[in-house]
């Protein structure tokens, strides 16, 4: 203990750990300076503007007197805590004939992450990485996926920053690039029922554009986020969003939430300038309406520059649901989803205005405590040239080895407008290592 | 370092949300004296079990939700956002800890807008603390074990010596957060846990015929009971925590049965009964529905319900036979 403490002193001697903040900001102000005049000697000393030629001399000896003075006074302040020690380890040792005193580094019991002086660790985040490999057979003019990629290792970093907010990372690794995929504070300690996240963040519009790839019920996005949310990455945002409770009679939740975003938004939204801002809400209605019956039901309404001209915007509309069925008690053997999404794009460009519509509609069914099928039908006119649509159908089959991983099969059919049907198979393995995280819902 | 130390970056915008907030708040000012009035503690919980506790030491002085039922699997509850609108409204949020409620508790939580009930916070008793707890690995934990978890078993609730310290640890909760109450649950608990000792001794001599019984169990929900009431459980139908069973280890299962003669197969309500009636066909050995929690079965109303009627099922099923 005393070891711990003579070091702890040693550490913090220049920068007191009590809150003294006049003595915290005279140090602060001083070893600014100290720096400033290091920094700043050489470019004094090829100035030579001064008379005396050789101005900055005179500065840099004041220093380094100063620095040995400061030396000098921390060797002294050194060896009288070294004293101290020996002292105290005297003493230490004296009473240890009477009682045993615990050995250097022992664990004290209870305390997490052991040793006293690590504690350093045991603040770190959360650590996951879910990693997703994709392998694809057949023909696609289109939309060319290679025949196999570990599409996306995802890391996510999360963990609570202080007593008024948390923090959420999930870095997100191609094979050859990293993105910040989201990465936010939650402040959860807000009144008035609110909740605000700041930072990077996939959109709250609709259901799917809200799901990082590794939970959604397919390998793949589904054309309304392809064709109408700016590609396969979807609608993410930068900037701000609250959300507040309205709580409706019958236990019915709701919510409201409004994001104001930076104007770009790859492949969506592109800002000209600033002041160009993205704006969405969405609403959302959840209701029990048995103990094993849920639904979800959500609005969404964004807009946002779309780079055109000056003034084009395009606008987003949106309505979602999504029906579960999960038994309580047999809900780990059968289970039923069925979800669907209908976007509309109102895209202003040079040559008039573009309404896009898209859809899905999917169905997930649950075989056994490990094996779901699922199905899906999609549809999606182009944001940019609503005169072509793309349709689409598929069957999933899933098997969970364990909660951590999963095996995925997709037969896909996809017919792209001028006449183009790709089919394909896609083989997906997702595995996730580290913290354990919620389950999707 | 510096950049890192968030002390002084996070106290500026304290005060400027709290500007922000203040009309919001003057808003809802109503709405928080209404509550206040109301004066009854919202305890939610993440079961029954625990919610039944808290009912019993505290009487009327508290409304209670349970989360997970009885009946349910208590490793897999759904994140339902209806459950966000019962824990914004908590005052109390007692958990089992040991990482049950992993798998959907904290982004509830976070949801909550509820601060009172965040982890460290009054509002959010861990009801572990001071269980005995079992199967705490000291060795290398990986997920190759199947869904183990590091803290230990989490199923400690299944030994009423253990619903003893929660019943105290609520009781000293519930006097922390409404210093009114101090006597009532004082008189609470001293009633909980007179009745307790006496039931257990019911229980335990209704069980005494039956110590040292092998059984084998689905999963391992059982070790406080089992520890408690001196059964000894010599192996599980799943292969591995959170694992179904395979065949090979279903015929390892089938010949430990027949050479230990073992007597009885224990599944909770939520598990498959299917490889255990197979096992039970193959070995004459009875499948008995156990119930881990309050509300598993409707019967089950309380914490010593759950035990009445877990034990009676246990001599009866023994009973019949030893009739046969």
């Amino acid at each position: 203990m005393s070891d711990l403490d003579g070091r702890a002193r040693i550490r913090n001697a220049g920068s007191s750990r009590e809150p003294s903040p006049a003595r915290t900001a005279r140090w602060l102000t001083r070893s600014l300076a100290i720096l400033a005049l290091v920094a700043s000697s050489p470019a004094a000393r090829a100035q030579s503007s001064q008379p005396q030629g050789d101005a900055g001399a005179p500065d840099a000896a004041a220093l380094r007197q100063e620095i040995t003075a400061l030396k000098q006074a921390y060797e002294q302040r050194l060896a009288e805590l070294e004293k101290r020690i020996a002292t105290l380890e005297a003493a230490n040792a004296a009473a240890g004939a009477a009682a045993p005193v615990p050995a250097a580094g022992a664990e004290t019991p209870g305390a997490p992450g052991g040793g006293g002086s690590q504690t350093s660790n045991y603040f770190n985040p959360s650590v996951s990485v879910i990693g997703n490999f994709l392998g694809v057979a057949g023909k696609n003019h289109v939309a060319t996926l290679p025949t196999a990629a570990l599409r996306e290792s995802e890391l996510g970093l999360q963990a609570v920053v202080d007593p008024y907010m948390r923090a959420d990372f999930f870095i997100s690794f191609g094979e050859h690039d990293v993105s910040v995929e989201e990465g936010f504070a939650t402040f959860t300690s807000l009144s008035g029922g609110l909740l605000a996240k700041v930072g990077r963040m996939r959109a709250g519009f609709g259901k799917i554009n809200t799901l990082h790839l590794h939970v959604l019920p397919w390998p793949d996005e589904p054309l309304t986020v392809v064709n109408l949310l700016g590609g396969e990455e979807g609608w993410i945002g930068t900037g701000v969003s609250v959300a507040r409770l309205f709580p409706l009679p019958g236990d019915t939740f709701s919510e409201a939430t409004v994001q104001v975003f930076e104007g770009t938004a790859a492949g969506l939204f592109e800002a000209k300038k600033r002041s160009d801002l993205a704006y969405n809400g969405h609403y959302r209605v959840f209701r029990d309406l048995t103990e094993s019956t849920n639904l979800d039901l959500g609005l969404s309404y964004g807009v946002g520059h779309n780079g055109t001209t000056d003034s084009a915007l395009t606008r987003l509309e949106g309505t979602d649901f999504t029906l579960r069925w999960k038994p309580l008690q047999h809900g780990n053997y059968r289970s039923a989803s069925l979800r669907g999404e209908v976007i509309r794009s109102r895209r202003d460009q040079p040559g008039g205005r573009q309404t896009a519509v898209g859809w899905f509609l999917s169905g997930e069914y649950q075989l056994a405590k490990r094996w779901f099928v699922g199905a899906r039908l999609e549809a999606a006119e182009r944001a940019a040239d609503a005169a072509r649509r793309d349709t689409g159908q598929a069957m999933t089959l899933t098997f969970w080895p364990s909660e951590f991983s999963q095996l995925r099969g997709e037969l896909r059919r996809r017919h792209y407008s001028l006449r183009d049907t790709a089919n394909e198979l896609l083989l997906q393995l997702q595995f996730a290592i580290g913290a354990h995280g919620a389950h999707p819902f | 370092m510096k950049l890192l130390r968030p002390a002084s970056n996070s106290a500026a915008p304290i005060p400027l949300h709290t500007v922000v907030l203040a009309g919001l708040l003057g808003l809802l000012g109503l709405l928080g004296g209404s509550a206040a009035a109301e004066a009854k503690l919202r305890v939610v919980s993440s079961l029954q079990d625990f919610a039944s506790i808290a009912g019993a030491v505290a009487g009327d002085r508290v409304e209670t939700y349970a989360l997970a039922k009885g009946y349910q699997d208590p490793h897999f509850v759904d994140a339902k956002p209806s459950f966000v609108l019962q824990l914004s409204r908590a005052d109390l949020l007692i958990v089992a800890g040991l990482e049950l409620e992993i798998g959907y508790l904290p982004p509830l939580i976070d949801q909550s807008r509820n601060v009172k009930i965040h982890p460290g916070n009054p509002g959010y008793l861990d009801a572990s603390i001071g269980c005995d707890i079992l199967q705490r690995p000291t060795g290398v934990v990986t997920r190759a074990m199947g869904d183990v978890h590091p803290y230990g078993n989490p199923h400690y609730w299944t030994d009423p010596e253990n619903g003893r310290v929660i019943a105290r640890a609520i009781a000293a909760r519930l006097a922390e957060l409404d210093p009114s109450g101090r006597d009532a649950y004082a008189k609470g608990l001293a009633a909980f846990e007179q009745r307790l000792t006496a039931k257990e001794r019911e229980w335990s001599a209704k069980m005494a015929p039956y110590a040292g019984l092998h059984v084998v169990t689905f999963h391992e929900s059982w070790p406080n009971f089992a520890k408690h009431f001196k059964l000894v459980i010599v192996g599980t139908i799943e292969p591995k925590p959170g694992i179904p069973p395979t065949p090979s280890h279903t015929l390892e299962i089938i010949n430990l049965i027949l050479a230990q003669k073992i007597p009885l197969i224990l599944i909770e309500p939520y598990f498959d009964s299917k490889t255990p009636n197979y096992i039970a066909g193959k070995t004459g050995a009875v499948v008995l529905t156990f119930y881990p929690s309050v509300g598993g079965i409707s019967a089950i109303k309380d914490y010593f319900g759950l035990f009445d009627y877990d034990v009676d099922a246990l001599v009866a099923a023994m009973k019949a036979r030893k009739g046969a």
